[in-house]
């Protein structure tokens, strides 16, 4: 029922142009693919192709040396929309995309793709990139994960943030050694210079806020084992689930909201306990000496310089490098958001997303999977809804329950015909609208059905009540009726 | 290889909630508490905070004026442990702790004034044990000797839950007289349920505290704690180990349990999947490159907080009210369509069968 459309350009470059092309450019081509993800729900993803070739603008921007110098140049060239993608053909020799890369995926929504192999080849090309940036099979059935038969995703696939209407991020400081370490850090200026960039692209999916804090004297929930070899301190990787949890009774999450929190922790070891490093399943440190939990947050440990000389006085001064931490941090909110860059094909070169946190079509693959998400929710709901309804007769309705079910409808079919058009940012905020309207309409405090009577209980209650009352009255109304017939029978008794 | 059939059989929860309820009142309940207070100090120091957990008490016993150690609630004779300490955060107490808020609590349909504490905040990927204990009957529950939950009520909470994806997998663990009656309606999956007797059965109390004056646990439940005492958060005790806890010649009751809703085999589950939290975590391996020389944004929070109304203690639940509230005057309504009819009814037939004449008597 729900029909996802990609509006997308080929541009061909000069000399790229594959020989066994259908028809001359330019011309329109529609791809239809169907992800099914159970017996009843499928999803068809549509895209709709323009191929065409370069203007003579984009043909000097593809002069440039790099491709990254490229992509910057395209970038005020293209449809910028959310949700459409733009692909440039470059030919086989070119010496934009370096070599062994066939592909280069930029910041925005564009890629260069080198041509060879054919039309077929380069379809087949095309295709990974696309998916790549936008949706998958898997990441689809990642959003509707609800509606997937068990077994077929595993217990590990679920495990991405669901699509919620704002998140709360806090940032800890945690100094078990007071004594030993005065840390400063920088947060406010942290925040301001690195995580709000990211924040503010991100403002579209979700509300965010942020809050900071410092803990002291809290401990980690496992005793870090002393290395001679590297005369440090380790934290196998499998201790590290019992970490978590002394911490996260002292965290004090926020009480006035409802989002989800994540939490991201930053342990300064204490000076008996430096340098600490985490350790992976190989036994070989983390070169980032942090770990995440999925639908949590993450955990980084900070280990300060051994001073030069043994003698000088307590307690040090630590000023924490904010930087090398933000990196990781932000690193890791990408991963809670599922946004990994782990499973890309050798040949393919993705440019980093800088400050900004997160590619626009890294955006835009949120987008299209909270978009699902979210319309398969309200479904969910609404049906439960009804089906709870029917089966409860007594329950009450009242006026402004009915509005918001009707509000969700009608947003939720909107949605799917924004998607069906290919409006991106028009389908996900309609989809925002109808969850909000159906979960209040759910979780209204006035559906509470208690009363509940069992056939038994009606006639313990009744039948003491009614049936001594009945005795009497039956008998005369059975004498009234053998009067009346006696009567009737005997008419000439009257004089 | 090995990785992988390992995930197979564990469970994809990434988050752990309890909810324990006791639902008995007065003294002589003294039991109940010391059970429900005892599952919490257990799961508390299996890793649970306290933030996910909704822990729902009469909690008139440490205070109450009959007993003589005041302040404290020992769950073992000779006061061996006293459960109550320090550390307990009591979410729904007193007069709070009815079918309705149990109900509210369990399905979300909670008013939006409900502080954090008091919501079973749980996701599709929760893990949540109900422990709950108290007087019960075949297919009840009753409630602070007021109301009573039935078990169908129950099966049909449960499944409202599980519409709107608010459990991963359930434990409920229930104590009291005839508990099995309480899971034998249940439908939704990924439910496990034991209970501590048997239909027709009832759950016997443990020991007397000649000092205190009143029986301080129920056996099921002090020899589940007794099991739980053992494990500690890294412990990979599986659920068939729970259930042989309590053997009928120790219980005297026979215990028992309910695993077909239930897609993981008993034995793949561990005990701390429900009673301890237990996190999924990965190794963080990437790293995002960022700018350092990036200036400051201006900083966008106002310097002053604006000022705002002094806040007032906004009553939950006016208890001064309804211990002292008189009966509510109802609004008189003129008799419905089947009273007035039955009584014309009998009043046709009372003047049929004796006669008209003696209505003079009547007037």
């Amino acid at each position: 029922q729900v029909q996802l459309v990609v509006p997308m350009a080929v541009v061909f470059a000069p000399g790229s142009v594959p020989g066994d092309l259908p028809r001359p450019l330019p011309f329109r081509d529609v791809q239809e693919m169907e992800i099914s993800v159970n017996l009843r729900t499928s999803v068809t993803s549509r895209y709709e192709m323009r191929y065409r070739s370069t203007t003579a603008q984009e043909e000097a921007a593809l002069a440039a040396a790099t491709a990254r110098e490229a992509d910057a140049a395209l970038y005020p060239l293209q449809d910028t929309t959310l949700g459409s993608l733009t692909m440039y053909v470059v030919p086989e020799t070119s010496s934009l995309l370096p070599q062994g890369i066939n592909v280069y995926v930029g910041k925005h929504r564009s890629a260069l793709l080198r041509a060879g192999g054919g039309l077929a080849a380069l379809q087949a090309r095309l295709r990974e990139v696309t998916q790549l940036m936008s949706f998958t099979a898997t990441s689809i059935a990642a959003a509707l994960s609800d509606r997937v038969p068990d077994g077929q995703l595993g217990p590990d696939a679920r495990r991405n943030l669901k699509s919620s209407l704002g998140y709360e991020i806090t940032f800890s400081l945690l100094n078990p050694d007071p004594k030993s370490h005065t840390v400063d850090w920088d947060i406010e200026g942290a925040v301001n210079r690195f995580v709000k960039p990211v924040l503010d692209k991100l403002s579209l999916v979700a509300n965010f806020s942020v809050a900071g804090g410092i803990l002291y004297y809290a401990v980690l929930g496992v005793t870090p084992r002393y290395d001679k070899e590297s005369s440090s301190f380790l934290l196998s990787a499998h201790s590290l689930p019992h970490v978590i949890n002394p911490v996260e009774a002292r965290l004090g999450s926020s009480a006035a909201s409802l989002y989800p929190v994540l939490n991201f922790l930053l342990y300064v070891p204490e000076r008996s306990h430096s340098p600490l490093y985490i350790q992976d399943k190989d036994g070989a440190p983390v070169s980032t000496n942090a770990f995440h939990s999925p639908r949590w947050g993450g955990i980084m440990v900070y280990n300060v310089e051994a001073p030069a000389s043994p003698q000088v006085s307590l307690p040090l001064h630590v000023d924490v490098d904010m930087a090398r931490v933000m990196e990781v941090f932000l690193a890791q909110l990408r991963l809670l958001f599922g946004l990994s860059r782990e499973e890309v094909p050798p040949e393919f070169l993705l440019e980093g997303p800088g400050n900004e946190g997160l590619a626009d079509w890294e955006l835009d693959h949120l987008l299209w999977a909270h978009a699902v998400e979210n319309i398969a929710t309200v479904s969910t709901t609404l049906t439960s809804l009804a089906q709870l309804l029917d089966k409860i007769g007594n329950i009450v309705i009242k006026d402004d329950v009915a509005s918001e079910v009707y509000r969700a409808v009608a947003s939720v079919q909107s949605a799917v015909t924004e998607l069906s058009l290919g409006h991106l940012l028009a389908a996900f905020q309609a989809s925002k609208e109808a969850v909000t309207c159906s979960e209040r309409a759910f979780f209204d405090p006035s559906l509470l059905h208690l009363l509940y009577f069992p056939d038994d209980q009606k006639f313990a209650i009744y039948i003491p009540l009614f049936l001594p009352m009945a005795v009497p009255i039956l008998l005369s109304l059975a004498k009234i009726v053998r009067e009346s017939r006696l009567r009737k029978k005997e008419p000439t008794k009257m004089d | 290889f090995q990785d992988q059939a390992e995930q197979f059989f564990r469970s994809g929860h990434t988050n752990n909630w309890a909810v324990l309820v006791c639902t008995s009142r007065f003294w002589f309940n003294y039991r109940h508490v010391a059970n429900t207070l005892s599952v919490y100090r257990s799961v508390k120091r299996l890793g649970i905070p306290d933030s996910h957990i909704v822990l729902m008490l009469a909690d008139d016993m440490a205070c109450n004026p009959r007993n003589p150690k005041p302040a404290t609630v020992f769950s073992h004779k000779n006061m061996e442990l006293n459960v109550y300490g320090d550390d307990v955060e009591v979410d729904y107490r007193s007069y709070e702790v009815t079918v309705e808020n149990f109900l509210r609590v369990l399905t979300g349909r909670i008013p939006p004034s409900t502080p954090r504490s008091k919501r079973l905040l749980s996701d599709d990927r929760s893990n949540i044990l109900i422990y709950m204990t108290g007087h019960g009957g075949n297919g009840f529950l009753k409630f602070q000797d007021s109301e009573e939950i039935t078990n169908v009520e129950l099966a049909d909470a449960f499944e409202q839950m599980w519409q709107k994806r608010r459990y991963n997998e359930l434990l409920f663990i229930i104590d009291t007289c005839q508990g099995a009656s309480m899971y034998e309606r249940f439908y939704s999956p990924n439910i496990m349920a034991l209970a501590s007797s048997q239909v027709g059965e009832d759950s016997l109390s443990h020991q007397p505290d000649l000092g205190i004056g009143v029986h301080l646990m129920d056996r099921y439940t002090f020899y589940v704690l007794e099991f739980l005492e053992e494990i500690h958060p890294a412990s990979q005790t599986n659920m068939n180990d729970l259930f042989q806890v309590c053997p009928k010649s120790l219980c005297v009751s026979t215990p028992g349990h309910r695993t077909d809703l239930f897609q993981r085999d008993p034995q793949n589950v561990l005990i701390t999947d429900f009673f301890g939290s237990v996190r999924k975590v990965e190794i963080t391996t990437e790293t995002l490159s960022l700018d350092r020389d990036v200036p400051g944004l201006e900083s966008k929070f106002p310097e002053e907080e604006l000022a705002t109304e002094p806040l007032k203690y906004a009553e939950q639940l006016p208890v001064a009210q309804i211990i002292h509230q008189k009966p509510k005057q109802k609004d008189w309504h003129p008799p419905g369509g089947f009273i007035l009819g039955l009584w014309a009814l009998i009043i046709m037939v009372f003047f049929k069968t004796y006669g008209i004449k003696h209505m003079k008597h009547v007037f």
